[in-house]
């Protein structure tokens, strides 16, 4: 087919300069894209109100599809669930036994930990939640892995604090709109957590690859520890999450660490809970030790190089 | 006439006699298909690597293809900016690419008059694969051998899905002219 033989200029003046300023506006606007794109690349925050403003838009219509996504897990798992019901019953009987066994370990040790620490004079006060919320929707077209949550400013929600499911940690607040807020993800290739494993102080970095899986990166070097199998949990070194919340299990071990598997998927997820930055005043000491590159609004605080010197120091306290 | 057969005076865009297509349905719906193609994919879970192929993007293309001389040369900059609000990309790469892409078919268009369906595929697809090449490099995340992986069946999914856009916005073009407004 053709092109139409209206958009051919011809000798006509008129046509040609219609032509020309088609080409002008698009260069413009090609120009005006690379300068917009220099800028955000720069200062990520600088367009957080737009996109808030957009994703509060979207997020009612996410919200409708998050609960029909739900149910239809449910349904999905309610169907399976009749084909071994009686294996299951067996096999559960038997964990929940000893699940009892390990309850009453814990309750011993919860005891003695209070009395060494009614010893020591430290109190820990019970964490609030700021808002509870669904997540409603992703960037499922960009390689970054972002979410959006469907409670925003107006429910308490400010950058930085971290959102936390049942199983263990989602990501952190990136950026707020009124209704809605949007979550940087563990999986994304910018985002680094400080872990370390769950039954001893192995004190490590967990950076997303961006295909889904953390790799581990160990502190300290030398022989590697890890081993298979190993859960790892957030040491609350940064100040941003509270310590001891579950995020990812050891599924390959590498020289200088390991590759994890999430243990809490965002997908899978129906409410997560957002709560505050555990230690506000540690997480402003090192946005000021930071200087100008964790500036901006400290949402991509732990994402800049800036802040991995300071993290192991924070832990060593 | 009618009263033997009611489809006597009618074709793919309804009654022909007293009817003229809505002026509003004839100048939006491509804008609105192609901002809410860039919707769509936000109400996608993807947690673990990128899964839906850029709809909007595709969409875009299909209405450049399918119906050359419809969107102005520099409708890629304003619908790209919407796309960049819900994409998670940094602000401006759509802008940016999107107003390129709508160059170079222009270009392409005014060195090759005569196409046919496979040479707009190929063209598609070139632009699809350059355009997620681009994504990659412009989102701020560093590329390694493993988001490689994880974002290629984005890739191939998007040049695949080329005939079935253009299918599509085929059939939202017969919305579009339909004559929907009665005159009297």
């Amino acid at each position: 087919m053709a092109p139409p033989t209206s958009r051919r200029s011809g000798f006509s003046k008129k046509a040609q300069f219609s032509l020309f300023t088609g080409y002008l506006l698009a260069g413009g606007g090609a120009l005006l894209g690379l300068v917009l794109l220099l800028l955000s690349l720069w200062q990520p925050a600088a367009f957080a109100p737009l996109r808030g403003g957009a994703s509060d838009v979207v997020a009612p219509a996410g919200e409708a599809g998050a609960i029909a996504r739900s149910q239809s897990q449910g349904l999905f798992a309610s169907i399976g669930g009749y084909f071994k019901a009686g294996t299951q019953n067996a096999a559960l009987r038997e964990e929940m036994e000893i699940a009892r066994i390990r309850l009453a370990e814990a309750d011993a040790i919860k005891a003695e930990n209070r009395r060494l620490k009614g010893l020591l004079g430290l109190r820990d006060e019970p964490i609030k939640p700021v808002a509870m919320a669904r997540l409603v929707g992703s960037t499922a077209t960009s390689p970054r892995r972002h979410a959006y949550l469907s409670a925003g400013g107006s429910d308490g929600i400010a950058p930085g604090m971290s959102v936390i499911s049942d199983r263990g940690v989602i990501g952190r607040v990136l950026e707020t709109g009124r209704y809605s807020a949007r979550v940087l993800l563990l999986t994304d290739s910018e985002s680094v957590l400080p872990v370390r494993r769950a039954k001893d102080d192995v004190i490590a970095f967990a950076e997303g690859r961006g295909d889904g899986l953390l790799r581990i990166r160990l502190v300290n070097l030398g022989i590697n520890p890890l081993k298979v199998g190993d859960l790892m949990v957030t040491s609350g070194a940064g100040g941003y999450y509270r310590p001891g919340v579950a995020v990812a299990v050891i599924s390959q071990t590498t020289p200088d660490g390991g590759i994890a598997r999430l243990i809490a998927e965002p997908s899978a997820t129906n409410f997560v809970a957002v709560e505050p930055v555990h230690q506000p005043v540690a997480v402003s000491a090192l946005e000021g030790a930071g200087g100008e590159a964790t500036s901006n609004s400290g949402a991509s605080l732990s994402s800049t190089p800036s802040s991995k010197p300071a993290s192991p120091a924070t832990a060593a306290e | 006439m009618e009263q033997l057969d009611p489809r006597a005076r009618a074709d793919i865009y309804g009654q022909s006699i007293n009817r003229a297509p809505s002026a509003w349905r004839v100048r939006s719906v491509p804008y609105i298909s192609i901002m809410l193609a860039s919707l769509a994919p936000v109400l996608l879970m993807a947690d673990v690597m990128p899964l839906a192929p850029p709809l909007g993007f595709l969409l875009l293309l299909g209405w450049r293809m399918v119906r050359p001389g419809l969107l102005p040369l520099w409708a890629g900059a304003p619908l790209g900016a919407f796309d960049d609000l819900v994409s998670g990309q940094p602000f401006g790469s759509a802008i940016l690419l999107w107003s390129l892409v709508m160059i170079a078919i222009e270009l392409i268009e005014t060195r090759f008059p005569w196409r046919g369906f496979w040479q707009d595929w190929f063209t598609a697809g070139v632009m699809a694969a350059a355009y997620w090449l681009a994504t990659l490099l412009v989102s701020g995340a560093a590329v390694t051998q493993a988001m490689l992986l994880a974002t290629l069946p984005q890739a191939l999914l998007a040049i695949l899905l080329y005939p079935i856009m253009a299918r599509m916005v085929a059939s939202l073009d017969r919305f579009r002219l339909a004559r929907a407004r009665r005159i009297s």
